[in-house]
Order: C-alpha cells, then sequence, then structure tokens
C-alpha cells in the first residue's frame, strides 16, 4: 500500500495509535532497517522490568487501586504522566530532534464517542484481567503462561471491534 | 547489588521511569508511547479477512511488535532473575476481602487461584480471562489507546480526548471492582 492508498481510504479515522494511517502526521520519510528495531527491543525489555519490578502488572494492584485501598498506582501513573509532562515540553522547547535527525511530530487526537464507551469497557476489562496491554506480555513473561489465553481473547475482541466498527457509535 | 535490584521499585522510582518511555520513543524514531495497538497490528498481519479497519501497512508498524515482545522478555528477567523472594505488600483491607471470596495466596503476581488452565473451564475463570481479555481488546480499539497511549502517552501532550478516555477507564473501573467483581468472585 502506497500513500496515495491511505489518502484515499474511506473510513473515518478515529484511531491515533498507528502512526502511518494518521493523515495529520507526517509520514516518515525515512525506512528504518531491520536492525534498528533492535532498540525497540531493548526498551520493550527495561519497560517489561519496570511493570514487574513496580508490581503494577499485580492483579492485587489493581483491586486495590480501585477499592482506594493503596495509593500506589496513583503514586505510578500520576509521576508518569507528569514526567511525560515535562518531556514533552522540554522536546517542544528545546526543538529536540530523533536520533536520525526528524522532527519529532506528535499526534494530534480527535474527540469522538468510542473514548466513552470504548474506555468504560475497557475498564470493565482491566479490572477483572489486572491487566491493560502492556502488562499482559509481561505477565505472560513472568510465566504465568495461562495469560496467553487473555492475550488471545484480547485480539479476539480488537478484531471483533474492527469487523463491527461501521455499525458502532463514534 | 543483585538484593537492590530484587526489591520492588517505589512509586517514585518507577513512576518517572514509566514516563520517560515517551521522550525515549519519540526520540527514538518518532514513535507515539502505546500497546494496545499491537493487538491490532496482530490482526493486520494474521487475520485481516478483509476487514478495512486491519488493511494497512502493518511493517510501517512493526517497532511495536518489537517493542510487545521486548516486555515479554523483560517480564521474563524479571520473573526469574530480579525475582522478589518476599511477596507482594498489599493493603491488609484487600485481603480480609478478598479471603472472603476464598482467595488466599499472594504470592505472585496474577493469583494462581483465579487465573490456570483448570479455572478456565469454570464460569468464574471464563469471565476473569476470556471475557476480561476479550474487553480490554475491544475497549482498547474503540476507545484509540489503553492506560499507556491514552492515560500516560496522550495526558502527557495533553490532548483532551485522552482526558475523557482515562477517566472512562477509571469509571469503568471503579464500577466494575467496587459492584461487578464481589458477585463474579462468588461464582
Amino acid at each position: 500500500m502506497n500513500e496515495t492508498d491511505i489518502f484515499q481510504r474511506k473510513e473515518i479515522n478515529t484511531d491515533f495509535e498507528v502512526g502511518s494511517l494518521d493523515t495529520t502526521f507526517i509520514p516518515q520519510r525515512k525506512q528504518e532497517s531491520w536492525w534498528s528495531y533492535i532498540k525497540y527491543i531493548v526498551a520493550g525489555i527495561l519497560f517489561g522490568i519496570i511493570l514487574v519490578k513496580s508490581e503494577v502488572i499485580s492483579w492485587f494492584r489493581i483491586q486495590e487501586m480501585f477499592r482506594l485501598q493503596s495509593f500506589h498506582m496513583y503514586g505510578v501513573i500520576g509521576s508518569a504522566i507528569l514526567t511525560g509532562v515535562i518531556s514533552i515540553q522540554i522536546i517542544k522547547r528545546l526543538g529536540i530532534k530523533t536520533i536520525d535527525g526528524e522532527r519529532i511530530v506528535l499526534p494530534q487526537k480527535k474527540f469522538h464517542k468510542g473514548q466513552v464507551y470504548g474506555g468504560l469497557l475497557f475498564g470493565f476489562g482491566w479490572v477483572l484481567t489486572g491487566a491493560c496491554p502492556g502488562p499482559i506480555f509481561a505477565q505472560i513473561g513472568t510465566g504465568a503462561l495461562v495469560i496467553i489465553v487473555t492475550l488471545v481473547s484480547a485480539i479476539a475482541g480488537t478484531w471483533v471491534y474492527g469487523l463491527v466498527r461501521e455499525r458502532l457509535p463514534h | 547489588m543483585m538484593d537492590i535490584l530484587k526489591q520492588p521499585l517505589p512509586w517514585y522510582i518507577a513512576g518517572p521511569l514509566i514516563g520517560l518511555m515517551v521522550p525515549v520513543l519519540l526520540i527514538m524514531g518518532n514513535k507515539s508511547f502505546g500497546l494496545s495497538s499491537s493487538l491490532r497490528h496482530i490482526c493486520a498481519v494474521y487475520i485481516p479477512a478483509k476487514i478495512p479497519f486491519f488493511e494497512y501497512d502493518w511493517k510501517k508498524e512493526s517497532w511495536n511488535l518489537f517493542f510487545a515482545g521486548g516486555i515479554v522478555i523483560g517480564g521474563y528477567i524479571a520473573g526469574t532473575l530480579l525475582l522478589n523472594s518476599q511477596p507482594v505488600q498489599l493493603s491488609p483491607k484487600l485481603i480480609s476481602d478478598l479471603s472472603r471470596y476464598g482467595v488466599t495466596d499472594y504470592q505472585s503476581l496474577v493469583p494462581k487461584q483465579l487465573f490456570n488452565w483448570k479455572a478456565l473451564l469454570s464460569i468464574r475463570g471464563g469471565i476473569l480471562m476470556i471475557l476480561g481479555g476479550f474487553l480490554v481488546g475491544f475497549g482498547t480499539r474503540y476507545a484509540g489507546g489503553c492506560t499507556s497511549g491514552h492515560a500516560i502517552m496522550g495526558l502527557s501532550n495533553l490532548q483532551f480526548p485522552s482526558l475523557v478516555a482515562t477517566i472512562c477507564f477509571m469509571a469503568g473501573g471503579f464500577i466494575t471492582a467496587n459492584f461487578i467483581l464481589p458477585y463474579i468472585l462468588k461464582l
């Protein structure tokens, strides 16, 4: 699929996480070589270790959070957001570029009803599984192999959303 | 040194480290932090089924799958080499609440009494693992992101839609944990 195909897509974009489909997003000029993906594996390994060592992948910690029985999760998520806000402000103000010298582009999201309905549905799933998508991968890594079933089910949920999305309110 | 690394990370260290994933991925290659999209890419690679939502050049997004793969490896390292021998320090209130439903083993991060192969065949296990997983996949894609994509990346970039999504994640979580989960655990 080339660039023109992407611009001719009929569907309305409601998912701003797929950068190459976001028409407001400047397409990557340079195709990354396969070995450059190693850096994303390394970033993933570090992120996975942090997720496990901070216990945010614990089903129990999720229950504590929603029962207001512990500050831990609020502290983690709150300080992560604060760090992210400060980092993005620094990147913007100093005009920091990527290691390949590209200008950093931040996707702008548009509001649609899916953020409400989908958000509530994900909230239900988050409590049941005790995991969001990142922690699902980390839980499997720690040896809880039965969580592969949860992952397959989450892939199925994503697929069914893709199948019925035209009929859902957005 | 290893003893220090085996200790659980307090929130004020873990949170900023997680937040740093935002600039790290941007500087590495203009990538927006977020993981639920990996599920969409897996659909696009293996089961696109001519559904327009999955017909895109997933190769341009494959960094996300490498990132997710790295998390599995990181989970393995943290669960073996860096494993903390002490159980998670949980709130005594939660322990007394859960003991009423027969959950008494707090050793592992994923409760073995609720999440195991045998439990998959029970109604309770099916709801927790199969329905729960389905809702995570369906809900995050409908919302266009998860905790990392919306709550951390979106809010870091001061995106209003991400604030709406995050409030809804939390609202859905509060309702489920306090009013629905107790009934599921009784099953």
